[in-house]
């Protein structure tokens, strides 16, 4: 059979398909589930723009097969904020930031800067550099996202800082060009 | 397929061909299955090297065999061997897992060091140790590693298990000593815990493939062993007659075997970077692992 029955399942819900086995999970996810948040950058795995989280862990989902998924749990930038609700509080410090601007790059900055925190959540800021390394950007320049991801991990955990006083970009500087190239 | 592409040649289609899929989850079972398609199918573990060439329309294949249910027996592990401890690492270890390691860490740390420049987060969490020693990238930070350390590949196919020696693994672009229907279950490297060891590359982006790289691993009262990635169709250990002048590994020894590692090697010019170039990389990386894996006290100051 060149077809599997699958079930997926995706941001707490399952998903159940009837797909080409050389479907990949973006193709699933993006054209059969319908989750325009998970996105077709290079199709090799360079990019991060379909970047999903496969049992907590960041994916490309171009290079797994859709009947691969079967028995994981997915999750994209809808499982990690509902559109309807109100922001994720790193997607805020994204638009304190100007961490976004076309926007294509953000969903998988965002669910690799998530895992990161949940396995290191006090990561530095070279840290988070280094885990960013496989999401490209072609707008910011990197380093008001990497500012952005810094003053979230670090306020989650002082509460007492206050949202403004990151400081963050002033250390930026010629070091950001490394991050992203 | 989509619709307007059917009845397509295979060769026009915008998208590859599908394929059978099948899921082992022991490898008895793998085995079976490679033995029943005959030479047709292939194997997928982390896919993080195979779903782009499948992607890219570099291969196809009638069916694909899905190993990933097999697991990682928990991750590399030590055991007692004749000439002392050793590190087994099974096949389905992720690249994660292998850097997150304190097995790997105290007895394999340039394995450790250089799985961390391996790919991208992504790769790292999905692609395999085995999936990487099969795959046999030259310029992979992984088979140059091995080369260095030593140690085994451990092959399973329908005439039984066998070992080959890492020395003997690397035949040429992507191939190995693996029979197409064998798999790679594990990987066996001698403890090198306490010894110096550097591992230097040349990348033109981080997260890239090497365009040379070099793994030195010393040994306990033997010569260091050499290791040169991205300069032929597989890593190069070098050989004894060039290692031999580290008896006495004064400075300008380095530099002279750093020269004459250059001169062992007439790397193939490609898009990336020319034959020369890259046998100047030889020449600057070998002297500044060199350095570091003997000299790991003295300053960096003039290396390049």
């Amino acid at each position: 059979m060149m077809r599997t029955q699958v079930r997926l399942q995706v941001n707490g819900v399952e998903h159940e398909l009837w797909i080409r086995n050389d479907r990949t999970l973006l193709n699933a996810l993006h054209d059969d589930v319908g989750l325009p948040d998970v996105r077709y950058g290079c199709n090799e795995g360079v990019c991060g723009t379909c970047t999903v989280l496969v049992d907590g862990a960041p994916t490309s989902a171009c290079l797994m097969y859709a009947v691969q998924a079967e028995g994981h749990e997915i999750t994209t930038l809808h499982g990690m904020a509902d559109p309807t609700q109100e922001m994720h509080p790193l997607q805020k410090r994204f638009l304190e930031h100007g961490g976004a601007q076309c926007g294509f790059c953000t969903p998988g900055m965002l669910l690799t800067a998530k895992a990161l925190a949940e396995r290191k959540p006090d990561a530095n800021r070279e840290e988070i550099r280094y885990e960013l390394v496989g999401n490209l950007c072609r707008c910011t320049g990197y380093t008001a996202i990497v500012d952005a991801i810094e003053a979230w991990m670090k306020d989650d955990h002082a509460e007492d800082e206050s949202p403004g006083a990151t400081g963050a970009a002033s250390s930026a500087g010629a070091d950001a060009v490394e991050a992203g190239a | 397929m989509p619709n307007d592409q059917v009845g397509l040649d295979p060769a026009e289609r915008v998208e590859p061909t599908s394929f059978e899929y099948q899921r082992a989850d022991s490898w008895d079972e793998a085995v079976e299955l490679l033995r029943i398609w005959d030479g047709e199918a292939k194997v997928i573990a982390g896919g993080q090297s195979l779903v782009p060439m499948f992607n890219l329309r570099l291969t196809t294949t009638a069916a694909l065999v899905d190993i990933n249910d097999i697991g990682d027996e928990g991750g590399p592990r030590v055991e007692a061997g004749d000439e002392g401890p050793v590190v087994v690492i099974p096949a389905l270890t992720r690249h994660s897992t292998v850097l997150a390691s304190s097995i790997i860490a105290e007895h394999c740390p340039m394995l450790q060091h250089a799985v961390g420049l391996v790919g991208n987060v992504r790769v790292r969490n999905r692609g395999t140790f085995g999936g990487s020693v099969a795959h046999a990238d030259p310029t992979g930070e992984i088979p140059c590693c091995l080369l260095s350390m030593g140690g085994s590949v451990t092959l399973r196919g329908p005439r039984g298990t066998r070992a080959v020696a890492a020395g003997d693994w690397f035949r040429t672009y992507l191939t190995t000593a693996a029979e197409p229907d064998e798999l790679v279950t594990e990987v066996r490297i001698p403890s090198v815990a306490g010894l110096s060891w550097a591992f230097e590359e040349e990348v033109r982006r981080f997260s890239d493939f090497a365009t040379v790289a070099v793994a030195v691993q010393t040994r306990q009262g033997g010569l260091p062993a050499i290791v040169l990635g991205g300069v032929a169709d597989r890593p190069l250990l070098l050989s004894d007659d060039l290692v031999d002048p580290l008896r006495n590994p004064q400075t300008d020894i380095l530099a002279a075997v750093a020269e004459a590692a250059a001169g062992s090697v007439t790397p193939e010019s490609d898009v990336h970077a020319t034959g020369e170039h890259r046998r100047r990389l030889v020449r600057v990386l070998v002297r500044r692992a060199l350095e570091q894996a003997l000299h790991p006290d003295s300053s960096r100051g003039d290396l390049r």
